[in-house]
């Protein structure tokens, strides 16, 4: 019994050990990417593929996935509006939604299952191949080289493919609203304007994207870099990458709406 | 074992002393002396998973000792500061036993990298430079394809030319003979030597190939269980009496070293439950 409890207590403090060591791993790798753009400043080119290759994996989707929301916003935003004949202000609940909350967050959660998990795959089968300890060994820092591009453009990527995101889904909502269920077109873009606030809401939104994009990207990277090397240790690491990224984003997303609009 | 202090009366290009390294609870390298001396084929040969690649990765500064000191050229591997360690890096080429060779590239550029990353050459030179060396490997012909067209053996030519792009001052071969062919094998034997004697770059070669490694080293080091069991001149070796060493290079079945991993005996493993 007692060695049972004993046994217990081990393999929870090493585990509390081993999960203590991740972090400290994962924060050091962070601020070594982060210095890393002063390399990164001397071969732009590098930033400018990635951010082509994380950009141009998700923009289809998020595109689709956008334009679909904003419609279903349309649809449920019309049935409750038109319950207070509010139906004109239709274009500002739908655009407030998508800029404050949607447009971030479903983007960050869809960057992590496309971008996120591509990024973890592609840097673990590195690491698998010994490509990065090659590099290492050409005097090349496979960190620098490597992960800091990757993470500036998953930074620079995010706020772009949010803003995609909510654009669209402005469109769809305004398609659903005007075609469908007759509210004033004209009306829907006026409403937005007057109503939606560039600070309040625009920059708000931008800065969750940020935020968003630096942990995302962050996570898949830390995944893929500190992966075990075999093909059961990068499968394991991608689901992981979107495991950890879509919890981190929505509890993310509940801090910095308290601190943004909690008052 | 008496230490190596002959006739070039330069230091060594490699000193190891003292050396201790564990993988967890196993424990790799017990107390280790290896000195690689200059312009000379140094072979390091023991049984598979006694540590060889990790050696190599110690003495390159992938891996850190938990005791002793590796120098190169001088050098304390393990004190340098990164900076230090890159610029040290840039003269030891490397041939993994994989390849290593980055897939999103193809094989022209694979050897163009390390020239693109370190020098300002124009583009004609680059060109130039990695076309003699693909050469040298006979590959210049798969300059164009990706490393996913390439079969293993060719990978690992390909690597080669890629470690002596820079022109390093000593390059570590872990297994470069590994599938390839008996023609290509030659073709790598005599590459190797005519580095090593024209271009002077020190080779530091693992391979388990004893009748072609004995062949082309100087030195032969052969590791186990954690020590150097015996080094010395290729015939020195094949004639020692050490029957660790005899078995290891005639390969024979039976001897002191073990064919096994370390293991309870096989009766109490299936027999025994577990816990
Ligand atoms: N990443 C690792 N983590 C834990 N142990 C490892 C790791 N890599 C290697 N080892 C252990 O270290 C020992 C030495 O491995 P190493 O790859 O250096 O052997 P080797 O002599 O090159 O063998 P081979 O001739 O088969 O290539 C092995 O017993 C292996 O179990
Ligand atoms: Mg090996």
């Amino acid at each position: 019994m007692n060695v049972l409890l004993l046994d217990g207590l081990r393999t929870l403090g090493a585990s509390g050990v081993h999960a203590l060591r991740r972090i400290g791993r994962a924060h050091l790798l962070f601020v070594a990417m982060v210095a890393g753009v002063v390399d990164m400043a001397r071969k732009p080119g590098l930033l400018i593929t990635q951010l082509f290759s994380v950009g141009v994996l998700s923009v289809l989707l998020i595109a689709v996935a956008g334009l679909f929301v904003g419609m279903v916003l349309g649809l449920q935003g019309f049935y409750i509006l038109s319950q207070f004949s509010a139906e004109a202000t239709l274009g500002v609940m739908v655009a407030a939604s998508l800029v404050r909350e949607l447009g971030p967050v479903v983007t960050a959660l869809l960057f992590a299952g496309r971008a996120g998990s591509a990024l973890t795959a592609e840097i673990g089968l590195m690491k698998a191949t010994e490509q990065l300890s090659g590099l290492e060994m050409m005097a090349v820092d496979p960190i620098r080289r490597v992960l800091t591009p990757r993470l500036y453009a998953g930074v620079l990527a995010m706020p772009l493919l949010a803003a995609l995101f909510s654009a669209l889904g402005v469109l769809g909502g305004y398609f659903v609203g005007t075609g469908l269920l007759g509210v004033d077109g004209g009306t829907y873009w006026t409403q937005i304007e007057a109503k939606i606030d560039f600070n309040e809401d625009v920059v708000n939104g931008v800065v969750k994207s940020l935020v968003f994009g630096v942990v995302c990207t962050w996570i898949a990277l830390f995944q893929g870099y500190d992966t075990v090397p075999t093909s059961e240790g990068v499968s394991r690491s991608t689901t992981r990458t979107v495991v950890h990224s879509a919890l981190a984003v929505l509890g993310l997303d509940f801090v910095l709406t308290a601190l943004m609009f909690g008052n | 074992m008496k230490s190596v202090s002959d006739s070039s009366d330069e230091k060594p290009l490699v000193r190891i002393r003292g050396l201790k390294f564990r993988r967890g609870s196993r424990t790799i390298f017990d107390g280790v002396d290896v000195d690689i001396q200059r312009g000379r084929v140094t072979a390091v040969m023991g049984p598979s998973g006694t540590g060889k690649t990790t050696l190599l990765k110690l003495i390159s500064g992938q891996l850190r000792p938990d005791a002793g000191i590796i120098e190169v050229d001088g050098l304390n591997v393990h004190a340098l500061s990164r900076a230090d360690l890159y610029r040290l890096r840039m003269r030891m080429g490397m041939l993994f036993q994989s390849g290593a060779l980055l897939t999103d590239l193809d094989v022209f550029e694979n050897v163009a990298y390390p020239i693109r990353e370190h020098t300002d050459l124009t583009e004609s030179l680059i060109r130039k430079l990695v076309l003699i060396k693909l050469e040298a490997v006979g590959l210049r012909g798969a300059a164009g394809l990706m490393p996913s067209e390439l079969s293993g053996g060719m990978a690992r030519r390909v690597a080669l030319a890629r470690a002596m792009a820079m022109d390093p001052m000593m390059i570590m071969y872990d297994e470069p003979f590994t599938g390839q062919d008996p023609i290509s094998m030659g073709a790598l034997l005599k590459l190797i030597r005519s580095l090593n004697d024209a271009a002077h770059i020190s080779s530091i070669l693992v391979s388990h190939d004893v009748q072609e490694t004995a062949a082309i080293a100087d030195e032969i080091y052969v590791i186990s269980n954690g020590h150097v069991i015996q080094h010395g001149t290729p015939e020195r070796m094949m004639n020692s009496d050490d029957p660790w060493v005899r078995q290891f290079l005639h390969g024979l079945p039976d001897g002191p070293v073990p064919f096994h991993y370390p293991a309870s005996p096989l009766a109490d493993d299936l027999l025994g439950e577990s816990g």
